[in-house]
Protein backbone atom coordinates (compact mmCIF):
# COMPACT_ATOMS: atom_id res chain seq x y z
CA UNK A 1 0.00 0.00 0.00
CA UNK A 2 2.89 2.29 0.60
CA UNK A 3 4.35 2.53 -2.32
CA UNK A 4 1.11 3.59 -3.99
CA UNK A 5 0.60 6.58 -1.05
CA UNK A 6 3.85 7.63 -2.56
CA UNK A 7 2.99 7.79 -5.93
CA UNK A 8 0.02 9.77 -4.69
CA UNK A 9 2.25 12.42 -2.97
CA UNK A 10 4.64 12.47 -6.25
CA UNK A 11 1.75 13.49 -8.40
CA UNK A 12 -1.01 15.64 -8.44
CA UNK A 13 -2.20 13.31 -11.51
CA UNK A 14 -2.85 9.90 -9.41
CA UNK A 15 -5.03 9.14 -6.70
CA UNK A 16 -5.29 6.01 -4.36
CA UNK A 17 -7.96 4.27 -2.82
CA UNK A 18 -6.85 1.82 -0.16
CA UNK A 19 -9.67 -0.91 0.15
CA UNK A 20 -9.75 -3.31 2.76
CA UNK A 21 -12.33 -5.86 1.08
CA UNK A 22 -14.34 -7.67 3.78
CA UNK A 23 -16.98 -5.49 3.78
CA UNK A 24 -17.07 -4.64 -0.33
CA UNK A 25 -18.34 -8.28 -1.91
CA UNK A 26 -19.21 -6.30 -5.24
CA UNK A 27 -15.59 -4.66 -5.34
CA UNK A 28 -14.43 -8.18 -4.88
CA UNK A 29 -17.00 -9.99 -7.66
CA UNK A 30 -16.38 -6.84 -9.98
CA UNK A 31 -12.35 -6.86 -9.92
CA UNK A 32 -12.16 -10.65 -9.31
CA UNK A 33 -10.62 -10.26 -6.01
CA UNK A 34 -8.93 -14.30 -5.19
CA UNK A 35 -5.49 -13.24 -3.67
CA UNK A 36 -4.30 -9.51 -1.86
CA UNK A 37 -2.56 -7.46 -2.46
CA UNK A 38 -4.22 -6.73 -5.78
CA UNK A 39 -3.59 -3.38 -7.52
CA UNK A 40 -6.40 -2.25 -10.35
CA UNK A 41 -4.35 0.35 -12.68
CA UNK A 42 -7.53 2.82 -14.09
CA UNK A 43 -10.30 0.24 -14.69
CA UNK A 44 -8.31 -2.72 -16.18
CA UNK A 45 -4.53 -2.89 -15.76
CA UNK A 46 -4.02 -5.37 -12.74
CA UNK A 47 -0.62 -5.85 -10.73
CA UNK A 48 -0.88 -8.87 -8.06
CA UNK A 49 1.21 -8.98 -5.07
CA UNK A 50 4.01 -6.78 -3.30
CA UNK A 51 5.65 -5.51 -6.94
CA UNK A 52 8.33 -2.77 -6.90
CA UNK A 53 8.49 0.54 -7.75
CA UNK A 54 9.16 -0.06 -11.64
CA UNK A 55 6.31 -2.57 -12.10
CA UNK A 56 3.87 -0.13 -10.93
CA UNK A 57 5.01 2.57 -12.57
CA UNK A 58 5.28 0.79 -16.14
CA UNK A 59 1.69 0.27 -15.80
CA UNK A 60 0.46 3.78 -14.32
CA UNK A 61 2.56 5.26 -17.38
CA UNK A 62 0.35 2.54 -19.53
CA UNK A 63 -2.72 3.58 -18.00
CA UNK A 64 -2.35 7.20 -18.29
CA UNK A 65 -1.12 6.94 -22.02
CA UNK A 66 -4.51 5.39 -22.53
CA UNK A 67 -3.90 1.58 -22.60
CA UNK A 68 -7.33 0.50 -22.38
CA UNK A 69 -6.40 -2.62 -22.98
CA UNK A 70 -6.42 -5.15 -19.97
CA UNK A 71 -3.39 -6.42 -18.71
CA UNK A 72 -2.20 -8.71 -15.65
CA UNK A 73 1.11 -9.05 -14.02
CA UNK A 74 1.46 -11.95 -11.37
CA UNK B 1 -13.72 0.11 26.17
CA UNK B 2 -10.97 1.55 23.82
CA UNK B 3 -10.60 0.09 20.23
CA UNK B 4 -6.95 1.33 20.49
CA UNK B 5 -5.84 -0.73 23.80
CA UNK B 6 -2.43 0.85 25.43
CA UNK B 7 0.03 -1.08 24.25
CA UNK B 8 -1.05 -0.31 21.03
CA UNK B 9 -1.36 3.39 21.77
CA UNK B 10 2.37 3.56 23.20
CA UNK B 11 3.54 2.22 19.58
CA UNK B 12 1.36 4.90 17.80
CA UNK B 13 2.68 7.91 19.99
CA UNK B 14 5.92 6.69 18.93
CA UNK B 15 5.62 6.17 15.51
CA UNK B 16 3.83 9.38 15.47
CA UNK B 17 6.88 11.26 17.01
CA UNK B 18 7.74 12.25 13.17
CA UNK B 19 4.68 13.53 12.08
CA UNK B 20 5.38 17.48 10.50
CA UNK B 21 2.40 19.07 9.13
CA UNK B 22 -0.79 18.19 10.93
CA UNK B 23 -3.16 15.68 9.02
CA UNK B 24 -7.01 15.80 9.10
CA UNK B 25 -8.53 12.43 8.85
CA UNK B 26 -12.32 12.78 7.32
CA UNK B 27 -14.02 9.97 8.31
CA UNK B 28 -17.56 9.44 6.24
CA UNK B 29 -19.77 7.32 7.74
CA UNK B 30 -23.51 6.41 7.84
CA UNK B 31 -24.61 4.99 11.30
CA UNK B 32 -27.70 3.17 10.63
CA UNK B 33 -26.90 1.86 7.23
CA UNK B 34 -23.44 0.91 7.89
CA UNK B 35 -22.80 0.52 11.45
CA UNK B 36 -19.10 -0.93 10.39
CA UNK B 37 -18.57 2.64 9.95
CA UNK B 38 -19.51 3.78 13.60
CA UNK B 39 -16.21 1.04 14.69
CA UNK B 40 -14.21 3.32 12.23
CA UNK B 41 -15.20 6.55 13.49
CA UNK B 42 -14.21 5.70 17.37
CA UNK B 43 -11.44 4.17 15.94
CA UNK B 44 -10.17 7.87 13.72
CA UNK B 45 -11.19 9.65 17.16
CA UNK B 46 -9.37 7.59 19.34
CA UNK B 47 -6.41 7.64 16.99
CA UNK B 48 -6.39 11.73 16.92
CA UNK B 49 -6.38 11.69 20.29
CA UNK B 50 -2.98 10.43 20.27
CA UNK B 51 -1.09 13.43 18.87
CA UNK B 52 -1.87 16.92 19.33
CA UNK B 53 -0.93 17.67 15.25
CA UNK B 54 -3.78 14.78 14.07
CA UNK B 55 -7.85 16.04 13.16
CA UNK B 56 -10.57 14.25 12.93
CA UNK B 57 -13.64 15.17 11.11
CA UNK B 58 -16.53 13.28 11.11
CA UNK B 59 -18.61 13.27 7.55
CA UNK B 60 -22.13 12.16 7.59
CA UNK B 61 -22.39 10.10 4.35
CA UNK B 62 -26.16 11.23 3.79
CA UNK B 63 -26.23 14.66 5.15
CA UNK B 64 -23.14 16.31 4.46
CA UNK B 65 -23.51 15.40 0.31
CA UNK B 66 -21.44 18.86 -0.63
CA UNK B 67 -18.05 17.11 1.94
CA UNK B 68 -18.61 14.24 0.46
CA UNK B 69 -18.67 15.29 -3.33
CA UNK B 70 -15.82 17.32 -2.42
CA UNK B 71 -13.84 14.48 -0.99
CA UNK B 72 -15.08 12.58 -4.07
CA UNK B 73 -15.65 9.61 -1.21
CA UNK B 74 -18.10 6.64 -2.83
CA UNK B 75 -18.83 4.41 -0.47
CA UNK B 76 -18.24 3.85 3.60
CA UNK B 77 -17.16 3.33 5.94
CA UNK B 78 -14.30 6.24 4.32
CA UNK B 79 -11.34 8.05 5.58
CA UNK B 80 -9.61 10.78 3.16
CA UNK B 81 -6.11 11.34 4.62
CA UNK B 82 -5.96 15.29 4.10
CA UNK B 83 -2.24 17.34 5.50
CA UNK B 84 -3.55 20.08 6.95
CA UNK B 85 -0.55 22.99 6.56
CA UNK B 86 -2.21 25.79 8.73
CA UNK B 87 -4.78 28.96 8.24
CA UNK B 88 -7.88 26.52 7.74
CA UNK B 89 -5.59 25.32 4.54
CA UNK B 90 -6.01 21.73 2.81
CA UNK B 91 -3.70 19.56 1.00
CA UNK B 92 -5.08 16.71 -0.85
CA UNK B 93 -2.82 14.24 -2.03
CA UNK B 94 -6.08 11.98 -3.15
CA UNK B 95 -5.21 9.15 -0.60
CA UNK B 96 -8.19 7.38 0.83
CA UNK B 97 -8.75 4.57 2.46
CA UNK B 98 -12.09 2.30 2.56
CA UNK B 99 -13.18 -0.52 4.98
CA UNK B 100 -12.15 -1.67 8.36
CA UNK B 101 -8.53 -0.35 9.08
CA UNK B 102 -8.26 -2.94 11.60
CA UNK B 103 -5.18 -5.18 11.80
CA UNK B 104 -2.42 -5.22 8.84
CA UNK B 105 -4.75 -2.32 7.42
CA UNK B 106 -4.39 -0.43 10.73
CA UNK B 107 -0.59 -0.13 9.55
CA UNK B 108 -1.39 1.43 6.36
CA UNK B 109 -3.17 4.11 7.86
CA UNK B 110 -0.51 4.79 10.29
CA UNK B 111 2.18 5.23 7.06
CA UNK B 112 -0.53 7.63 5.21
CA UNK B 113 -0.94 9.64 7.90
CA UNK B 114 2.93 9.71 8.16
CA UNK B 115 3.45 10.22 4.50
CA UNK B 116 0.59 13.04 4.15
CA UNK B 117 2.08 14.91 7.53
CA UNK B 118 5.98 15.00 5.44
CA UNK B 119 4.38 15.29 1.87
CA UNK B 120 7.87 14.15 0.48
CA UNK B 121 7.79 11.06 -2.09
CA UNK B 122 10.74 8.38 -1.27
CA UNK B 123 10.55 7.40 -4.62
CA UNK B 124 13.61 6.84 -6.93
CA UNK B 125 14.77 10.14 -9.25
CA UNK B 126 13.34 8.03 -12.14
CA UNK B 127 10.26 7.27 -10.83
CA UNK B 128 9.55 11.16 -9.92
CA UNK B 129 10.56 12.26 -13.22
CA UNK B 130 8.22 9.78 -15.29
CA UNK B 131 5.23 10.99 -12.80
CA UNK B 132 6.73 14.60 -13.78
CA UNK B 133 5.73 13.74 -17.76
CA UNK B 134 2.42 11.68 -16.95
CA UNK B 135 -0.24 12.71 -19.79
CA UNK B 136 -3.07 12.37 -17.73
CA UNK B 137 -4.66 11.43 -14.59
CA UNK B 138 -4.61 7.68 -13.37
CA UNK B 139 -6.64 6.38 -10.33
CA UNK B 140 -5.55 3.15 -8.24
CA UNK B 141 -6.93 0.70 -6.33
CA UNK B 142 -5.12 -1.31 -3.68
CA UNK B 143 -7.20 -4.21 -2.68
CA UNK B 144 -6.22 -5.98 0.88
CA UNK B 145 -7.64 -8.08 3.70
CA UNK B 146 -6.81 -7.26 7.56
CA UNK B 147 -4.30 -10.26 7.74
Amino acid sequence: MRLAWQLALASDKITVDGVEVTLYEDLVQRYRISSVPKTVVGESLELVGARGEEALLELVQKAAAGGGASGLIV
Amino acid sequence: MALIDERVAAQVREELQGLEQPVRLAVAFQSLADPESEEVRRLVEELCGLHPKLRYEPVNFVLDQARVAALGIKRTPAIAVLQEPGDGQEQDFGLRLYGLPSGYEFGSLIEAVLDVSSGRPQLQPATLEALRALPSAVHLQVFSTPT
